[in-house]
């Protein structure tokens, strides 16, 4: 029993190590995943887990047909190093692909992809 | 500018690993996250540690009594694509004495790791050491090897018009189990033997995963710890086919929860019977494990050679 105790324990034990860090989920975005939007955003916002590494993150839009809509300027955030964000070009009504792929600060690599859409 | 928190060694490091670095770690497969499941073996390699498992269920039998298990397992990468595993359990009985059973250790190859299609296989080999456990709690004398296929499978590249069938995915594997010895002398004066087949283990997992739902299919507002849940159903079976016993398959239904933290996952399952060869009673199953690929990702949690 006293094993049992002892390894229940160790969550907050192993949590507090001081170089523990995880992989970046995707935890919010805005534009929302799978969402629709009446007016079309002029920015992009992704909210992670986890601190990014910038050099290694970036997002980027597409249209329907594959053309790129985002302006190319792709960062992570000075103040938040879990939020990247990008601006977008004016956007026509229609379905918009969001990719995504960003490096956590101990180099775990993830990726990940959704959609929203502009107008009814 | 942009402040890196990575000194530049660190990002040429990174720079040179990265293209070289399809399977990080645990289950990651594009952008699906496979759970550690608790019944199944998985179908990648890992830094990983079981700490504890512990399940409980009443034997079948007019004798039998509620035993209560407790297991260890170690996952440890050798390389980025192989990796080899331990693992001990101390069996606890109502009514007879408790002691460890066998000694079990793995080693897995990681033979595909598809992004796009979310798909991942590994094949690889379990061993029961004979002779490691207790004699008084039933371990074997003999041991026993099983060659297994893993595979894991997310749903991701389905159409959009099935959208909320994406976040399913489902693990897999499949073996054959290859006792060392045939059969073993239960009773010299009459000359009862007990036989060993060679039995197909089989086992699969359906699982739901809200996380994939809220980060790439819909945002259905759902907080925390609701945001991190993945529902599932384990299936296990074992099917001997032959020394007198073909086709008496037993297996187990466990359907239960896994949430998935940063740093460690916790499960829990229902054990049922798939049929009255294995059983009557329902038991269940808790798990607590650690990915030490995150909690220590530049000692302990990274393959030993790259």
């Amino acid at each position: 029993m006293r094993f049992l105790y002892a390894s229940l324990l160790l969550p907050a034990l192993l949590s507090a190590a001081p170089t523990a860090r995880a992989h970046a989920f995707l935890d919010h975005a805005s534009p929302g995943v799978g969402s629709t939007l009446r007016q079309a955003p002029a920015t992009i916002s992704l909210w992670f887990t986890q601190e990014l590494e910038p050099a290694f993150s970036t997002v980027s839009i597409v249209d329907q047909g594959g053309q790129r809509v985002d302006g190319g300027d792709a960062q992570v955030d000075t103040r938040d190093q879990t939020l990247l964000h990008a601006s977008l070009k004016p956007l026509p009504p229609g379905t918009y692909k969001v990719m995504w792929r960003v490096v956590s600060v101990d180099t775990h690599t993830t990726e990940g992809t959704f959609t929203f859409r502009v107008g009814g | 500018m942009t402040r890196s928190v990575l000194s530049g060694a660190s990002l040429f490091t990174i720079a040179l690993l990265l293209p070289n670095a399809p399977a990080l770690a645990h289950g990651f497969a594009g952008q699906r996250f496979f759970p550690a499941t608790i019944a199944t073996d998985d179908p990648f390699v890992s830094d990983e540690l079981s700490l504890p498992t512990v399940s409980t269920i009443r034997n079948p039998g007019p004798g039998g009594g509620q035993e209560i298990d407790t297991s260890i397992d170690l996952a440890k990468r050798i390389t980025p694509s192989f990796g080899i595993g331990i693992g001990e359990t101390w069996q606890h009985f109502s009514n007879a004495p408790p002691g460890f059973s066998n000694l079990a250790v793995n080693a897995k190859y990681q033979l595909l790791v598809d992004a796009p299609h979310e798909a991942l296989l590994a094949v690889g080999i379990d061993a029961e050491i004979g002779g490691t456990g207790a004699k008084r709690v039933g371990a074997d004398r003999f041991s026993t090897v099983t060659p297994a296929l893993f595979f894991g499978k997310g749903m991701g590249d389905l159409p959009d018009s099935m959208k909320w069938l994406k976040p399913f995915a489902v693990t897999g594997s499949i073996g054959v189990g290859f006792p060392t010895q045939a059969s073993t002398i239960v009773d010299p004066d009459t000359g009862n033997v007990e036989r060993h087949p060679n039995t197909v283990e089989t086992g699969f997992a359906i699982e739901y995963s809200l996380q994939y739902l809220q980060s790439a299919v819909q945002d259905i507002g759902l907080p925390a710890p609701f945001n991190r849940m993945i529902p599932l159903v384990e299936f296990s079976f074992s099917t001997p086919f032959n020394r007198g016993q073909s086709g008496l398959t037993v297996g187990t239904i466990n359907p239960g929860l896994v949430w998935a933290g940063r740093y460690f996952q916790i499960g829990a399952e229902a054990i049922i019977p798939a049929n009255s060869r294995t059983g009557r009673n329902v038991g269940g199953i808790v798990q607590l494990h650690f990915f030490l690929d995150d909690l220590f990702p530049t000692s302990i949690g990274r393959p030993i050679f790259h």
